[in-house]
């Protein structure tokens, strides 16, 4: 009788985390944003709107006033069109790891342990894959133990998921179809991309189709 | 007790310093005067006459002219001081008696006040000390009773001290020169320690520290670490120096430790329910020490676009600034940078794109737009000009590519 009326008193909740919006609506209507205190994984091959995706959510972060941090471990980050995507470039803390995932993955665990950041983006989207399968569950299982009861959020962009059982969110981007305006020749202008972002953890699957465009 | 220190009014800088010999509690009375706090003094040179004596002998000495007062109250002595010439020394409870041949004239007091008491025929201490109170407080206010008060050497105000500059400097002569940086650090932490307990002290915080390495071969190693915000915390302290050091190690062994801290009021902050979230300044200033310690001085930063339309232009900045929260634009077509750019070899035909090729890019041209000729800087020793093309590969991906001075390039692509 005690034993249940111990079981009653002491009942196991799961607290869900906070979520932030992506910045997509698309997205956020059907993977329902991006958790705080998380590990969210997005991937891709090139031109499928990961740094679109990552961009739309620094600016959003960055215009709720916090500070964001992106790890850049190939030296990618183009700041004007980060400007142009709405980020708020003094918001935003930029560590250029020139090339070294290394790096990258330490500058990723100071900047999340040090604590007080919105959003703490690390880049690997144009790390050889080989470089990046180097960097061990622990290390991962390290930096998601360290943003955990954190108000932060995650990100990692990557070309194939790496963190496995460390990511709470996991989303796949594909590309659709770049969007051309006028004739091949003749006044031919890039308008876009349209891409496809699939959650693929935590079931079930959804997907959403939004465009990238000038 | 209290001595005055009367002299010529160029001589206010001089007049300070030699108080300042006698005692730490010093006030600037006037440009001519000085008045200081002799308390314990006496155990020094015994007797008020004897401190008088002293002090007059030590302005004789520093080339001054001054006539030297003591006197239970500060008041009574600074106006001892000016009104009589050589050493005087007005016993306690003399004061009226003493001061009452002085003029009036000498009092801190409006034209008007002394006219209408010259009018009355007061012209003297002891004629205004020998009027009733409650009289003059009714003819002449408040200002009557505090001249009144002056004038019977009755004045009881405190000493107002003159506030030194204040300066939190450690200096340590090191027994044998340091090579390695931990015994280093052993020292600085209780240089740190000392500072830090200087500045809690007083209440203040450090903004800024300087240190200065003595070198055994001559010549110093000086580094400078100055903070967003004023710290007080020995530990961060001892970080900041330690990664600095690391990442600027002085170029001989060291045989003399400076080091001193720019105060100061330390950082009042208020914390709310609905402020968006920051790093801390002390814990941001150190984790931003590690990153650079990591990836390099210039690597670290908040990027700021340069007010030029030359391609990939930017600055850093050493910090994320505060700044009012906006909106986010309209999504755009963003650029992956690929730095530097890779150099390509680009097949054409009529006039168009049809191959690339670079390091990890390569594939026939599906579609292409371009070109789009900018050019700018041509004012300067530095121009640019190039014609940019967007490409879409038969890998499916999309860049930019562009040709410069007949070189193809390939500058990002676009994800």
């Amino acid at each position: 009788m005690a034993a249940v009326a111990l079981g009653r008193d002491f009942e196991f909740r799961v607290r869900l985390p906070e979520i932030c919006p992506t910045g997509v609506a698309e997205v956020d209507a059907a993977a329902g944003g991006l958790p705080q205190g998380c590990l969210t994984e997005i991937y891709g091959p090139a031109s499928s709107g990961r740094t679109s995706l990552m961009l739309a959510a620094l600016a959003h972060a960055t215009c709720r006033d916090e500070v964001c941090a992106l790890v850049d471990a190939s030296d990618a980050f183009d700041p004007a069109s980060a400007a142009a995507a709405g980020v708020r470039l003094e918001r935003l803390l930029w560590v250029r790891c020139g090339g070294n995932a290394e790096h990258a993955l330490k500058a990723a665990d100071l900047l999340v342990q040090g604590g007080g950041f919105g959003m703490v983006v690390m880049d690997l989207a144009d790390t050889p894959m080989i470089t990046a399968r180097r960097i061990s569950l622990t290390s991962w299982f390290r930096l998601r133990r360290a943003v955990e009861h954190t108000p932060t959020v995650l990100l990692v962009l990557e070309q194939q998921p790496l963190a496995k059982t460390c990511a709470s969110l996991l989303l796949e981007m594909r590309r659709e179809k770049a969007a051309w305006s006028g004739m091949p020749g003749c006044a031919h202008l890039l308008r876009g991309i349209r891409v496809r972002a699939e959650r693929h953890k935590p079931v079930p699957a959804v997907a959403a189709s939004f465009a990238s465009r000038w | 007790m209290f001595a005055a220190i009367h002299g010529a009014p160029g001589d206010a800088e001089k007049l300070l310093r030699l108080a300042q010999e006698f005692s730490p509690r010093v006030e600037q009375t006037a440009a001519d005067t000085v008045a200081l706090d002799a308390e314990g003094l006496e155990r020094i040179h015994g007797l008020p006459q004897q401190i008088a004596a002293a002090i007059a002998r030590r302005a004789a000495d520093c080339g001054l002219k001054a006539g030297v007062a003591i006197a239970a109250n500060l008041d009574a002595a600074v106006y001892a001081a000016r009104g009589f010439a050589g050493v005087n020394v007005i016993p306690y409870g003399d004061e009226t008696k003493y001061l009452g041949s002085l003029p009036l004239t000498l009092l801190d007091t409006t034209p008007e006040m002394l006219e209408t008491l010259d009018r009355w025929g007061i012209r003297r201490f002891r004629d205004l000390a020998a009027l009733p109170e409650l009289g003059l407080a009714e003819r002449l206010g408040p200002e009557g009773l505090r001249l009144h008060k002056l004038a019977s050497g009755a004045g009881g105000r405190p000493l107002a001290p003159v506030e030194e500059p204040l300066h939190f400097a450690e200096d340590v002569e090191l027994e044998y020169p340091v090579e390695l940086l931990d015994p280093l650090l052993f020292v600085l932490s209780r240089m740190l320690s000392s500072l830090r307990a200087s500045l809690a002290a007083r209440g203040l915080a450090a903004i800024e520290l300087r240190l200065r390495l003595k070198l055994e071969r001559g010549g110093e190693h000086a580094r400078t670490l100055r903070f967003p915000v004023p710290m007080l915390d020995t530990k961060a302290f001892l970080k900041l120096l330690q990664l600095d050091l690391s990442a600027h190690p002085p170029p001989a062994p060291v045989v003399r430790v400076w080091l001193a801290a720019e105060h100061a009021k330390p950082r009042a902050a208020q914390t709310g329910l609905f402020i968006p979230i920051a790093p801390e300044p002390e814990k941001l200033e150190l984790t931003l020490a590690r990153l650079r310690a990591l990836v390099g001085e210039g690597n670290v930063g908040s990027p700021e676009l340069l007010d030029t339309h030359r391609p990939g232009a930017f600055q850093m900045l050493p910090r994320p600034l505060a700044s009012s929260p906006g909106r986010p634009l309209a999504r755009s077509l963003p650029l992956r940078a690929i730095r530097p750019t890779r150099t390509a070899r680009v097949q054409m035909a009529s006039g168009q794109p049809v191959h690339v090729q670079a390091e990890g890019v390569r594939g026939h041209v599906v579609a292409s737009a371009g070109p789009w000729r900018t050019s700018g800087d041509w004012w300067t020793s530095d121009p640019w000009a190039r014609d940019e093309w967007d490409v879409a590969l038969s890998d499916g991906a999309l860049y930019r590519i562009y040709s410069e001075q007949g070189r193809w390039f390939v500058e990002g692509s676009y994800d």
